[in-house]
């Protein structure tokens, strides 16, 4: 039924952005290994289809924010491997020049506004972003990301008030994956159903298979859709999970073998694989030759990133202010 | 004697109070089943069991508060930030709160509560999650500070800390959970607003405090190689500040330099300068030096890292120049 509605050309983009998303990812793992890359670095692998249903579902006037696990919502939205993995790498030639690393992506041209850091912290900015839109009267939306341990903060409920009463044109987006770091959703709240939130603001809201393209598409569709006539914001909870732990350094001992294989049966980048072989609109050694192809931009993004300088010490002040002449307190 | 772990330290620290007081709870993000995001509280679970160890959704402003308002009714929590970049989302319950209860009660009010947990940088963290606030809560009337730097002193400081009748800010760092010290069996307690003399000198006063000792002990050591003959002074209190203890050390060396894990805008470093030229103007041969991070966020690329902290190399420096060398 609803599956009629996508045509070759989603699936096969589809298919490209998570595969993407993927082998980039397990790229970042295997440089995290070898302390390329640094700091804190969340891997979005197993989520992958909420960002490749949401990119087909808006247009690229939108806006999108994240949290800190935010290197699929940053490919999704075009910025460059070149740019991530220098990022990621520290150096200049990355998307925030090196200031931000895996947590701070950020890329005004590809209407990506970052990667943040502290949980909850991007839930205002979202709904501010929508308000701006509405402001200046566009027909643009703003999807905002958030985390099923970032329901808590009390951020969510100031700005789910505020973006009802003010019929902000924003798409409020929980990634459902279980856990928020050790801490599975079950163990923090009698409301498990994290969708049911949105409605004590009469905000439309619903839940999602966010192991479904086509679901996620859907619901992003009608939530956007709703959003740019001027009915306000939605509020979906995309059930979704993440096959690594937590960050890097996270185990992930809290959960069992069994719950993250079961998870992996439902692979979306399996099923949209299926459905286009099924479809016959590509065999698989056209699917190989996308991978390929794919693999070779991650490389070559790996290349660029260790041939690129690391910012100088002096860029540390560049960019504090706006203003070019500010008076710093030296030493 | 044997050697532990700063987080041992700290996590002895914790049970043998819990052992003494049963109001005694800890609370914070996985503190309970996962260990402890930096394993302080390792094996606490199963010794005191959920109701006094306990797990919370990320809700620092909620469980700030719930904290501030059991020791208005009794209870001595412990509230963990997973770190103090955190506790910024609570900073309304501390500030406002655990610091003002106790007059705004005209006395009847008293907040015996500890919020702790790691501060400052950690490595390439990014500008949100290496921040050092230890002189924000230091600001506020109502708060002790307190920022130990070895596990000896984490112990003995954190069980003041606890039996405490005040609110208590007691800050870490994830870079020193894993560094060993030597820590007596027995028990001890430590003072709250004491300095400790770590090591005795004649020719400057270093100044510091929590995990950038440090960096003031090695660039001693590299004075030392040149005949410069270092006080090393650890604050260990930022809030009280044993202003007697510098005020004397001065009176011998006549010379400080500050070292300072934070911004240099109304810093700990500021206000120390300010005083230590009201009270020790007539013994001072030089003006005070301080050595502070950058006056910048900290930015994730190894280079801006290593621009942004203070290192030993920049103490030397403002050694050599207090001491004319
Ligand atoms: C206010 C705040 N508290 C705590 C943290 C530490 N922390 C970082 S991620 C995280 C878990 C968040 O989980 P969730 O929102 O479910 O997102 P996920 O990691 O699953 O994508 C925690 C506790 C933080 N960054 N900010
Ligand atoms: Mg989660």
């Amino acid at each position: 039924m609803a599956k009629q509605k996508f045509n070759k050309e989603t699936y096969l983009r589809w298919f490209e952005q998570m595969m993407l998303m993927r082998r980039f990812e397990e790229k970042c793992a295997q440089l995290y290994g070898q302390q390329k890359i640094k700091g804190f670095c969340h891997l979005y692998i197993g989520q992958e289809a909420v960002v490749a249903g949401m990119m087909s579902a808006i247009t690229p006037d939108d806006k999108v924010i994240t949290a800190y696990r935010d290197h699929g919502h940053a490919l999704g939205c075009g910025i460059s491997t070149n740019e991530i993995m220098a990022e990621l790498f520290g150096k200049v030639t990355g998307c925030s020049k090196g200031n931000g690393g895996s947590m701070h992506l950020f890329s005004k041209e590809h209407n990506f506004y970052g990667g943040h850091g502290i949980v909850g912290g991007q839930i205002p900015l979202g709904a501010g972003i929508a308000f701006a839109e509405q402001y200046l009267g566009t027909k643009n939306i703003s999807v905002c990301f958030m985390g099923d341990g970032a329901v808590r903060q009390g951020s969510l409920n100031e700005t789910f008030n505020m973006a009802m009463l003010w019929k902000l044109p924003v798409v409020f987006i929980v990634e459902n994956n279980g856990y928020a770091m050790g801490t599975s959703v079950q163990r923090t709240t009698n409301l498990q159903d994290l969708y049911k939130l949105g409605l004590a603001y009469d905000m439309p809201s619903a839940q999602v298979n966010g192991m479904s393209c086509e679901a996620v598409h859907e619901a992003i569709e009608s939530a956007a859709d709703r959003a740019r006539k001027g009915e306000g914001p939605t509020f979906l909870e995309i059930r979704t999970y993440r096959y690594r732990g937590h960050s890097m350094s996270d185990p992930a001992k809290y959960r069992s073998k069994e719950e993250v294989e079961e998870y992996k049966h439902k692979d979306p980048i399996e099923q949209v694989r299926k459905e286009i072989l099924s479809k016959k609109w590509a065999t698989e050694k056209d699917l190989d030759a996308i991978e390929d192809e794919i693999m070779n931009r991650v490389n070559e993004s790996v290349e660029f990133s260790e041939n690129s300088p690391y910012p100088a010490a002096q860029d540390l002040y560049a960019h504090v202010y706006h203003q070019e002449d500010y008076p710093f307190i030296i030493e | 004697m044997r050697s532990i772990q700063f987080r041992e330290a700290l996590r002895e620290a914790m049970s043998e109070e819990m052992r003494r007081d049963p109001n005694i709870f800890l609370m914070g993000e996985e503190v309970a089943e996962y260990n402890g995001a930096y394993k302080v509280s390792q094996g606490m679970l199963d010794e005191f069991g959920p109701k006094r160890i306990i797990d919370t959704p990320i809700s620092e402003l909620g469980f700030g508060g719930i904290g501030v308002g059991a020791a208005m009714n009794g209870l001595r929590p412990i509230i963990e930030f997973m770190t103090f970049n955190f506790s910024l989302v609570a900073i309304d319950q501390v500030i406002n709160s655990a610091a003002k209860m106790y007059q705004m009660s005209g006395g009847q009010f008293n907040i015996p509560m500890v919020f702790r947990g790691p501060t400052a940088s950690a490595g390439q963290l990014g500008a949100q999650h290496s921040q050092a606030f230890e002189n924000w809560y230091a600001n506020t009337p109502g708060l002790k500070v307190v920022v130990p730097s070895n596990p000896y002193d984490a112990k003995g400081l954190l069980k003041s800390a606890i039996r405490d009748n005040d609110p208590v800010i007691f800050m870490e760092s994830e870079q020193m959970y894993g560094d060993k010290g030597e820590v007596p069996e027995e028990e001890y307690l430590l003072d709250i607003g004491k300095a400790h003399i770590v090591q005795e000198g004649s020719d400057v006063t270093i100044v510091s405090f929590g995990k950038i000792m440090k960096v003031a002990l090695a660039a001693a050591q590299e004075l030392a190689k040149d005949g410069i003959s270092c006080e090393i002074i650890d604050l260990r209190t930022v809030r009280p500040i044993d202003y007697a203890t510098l005020i004397e050390s001065v009176k011998k060396t006549n010379r400080m330099v500050i070292v300072e894990e934070a911004w240099p805008l109304a810093s700990i470093s500021s206000e120390l300068t300010y005083m230590v030229q009201k009270l020790g103007f007539d013994y001072l041969d030089a003006p005070i030096r301080r050595i502070t991070t950058r006056d910048t966020p900290l930015g994730y690329a190894p280079t801006l890292v290593e621009e942004f902290l203070p290192n030993p190399a920049r103490v030397i420096e403002a050694v050599k120049s207090v001491t004319y060398r």
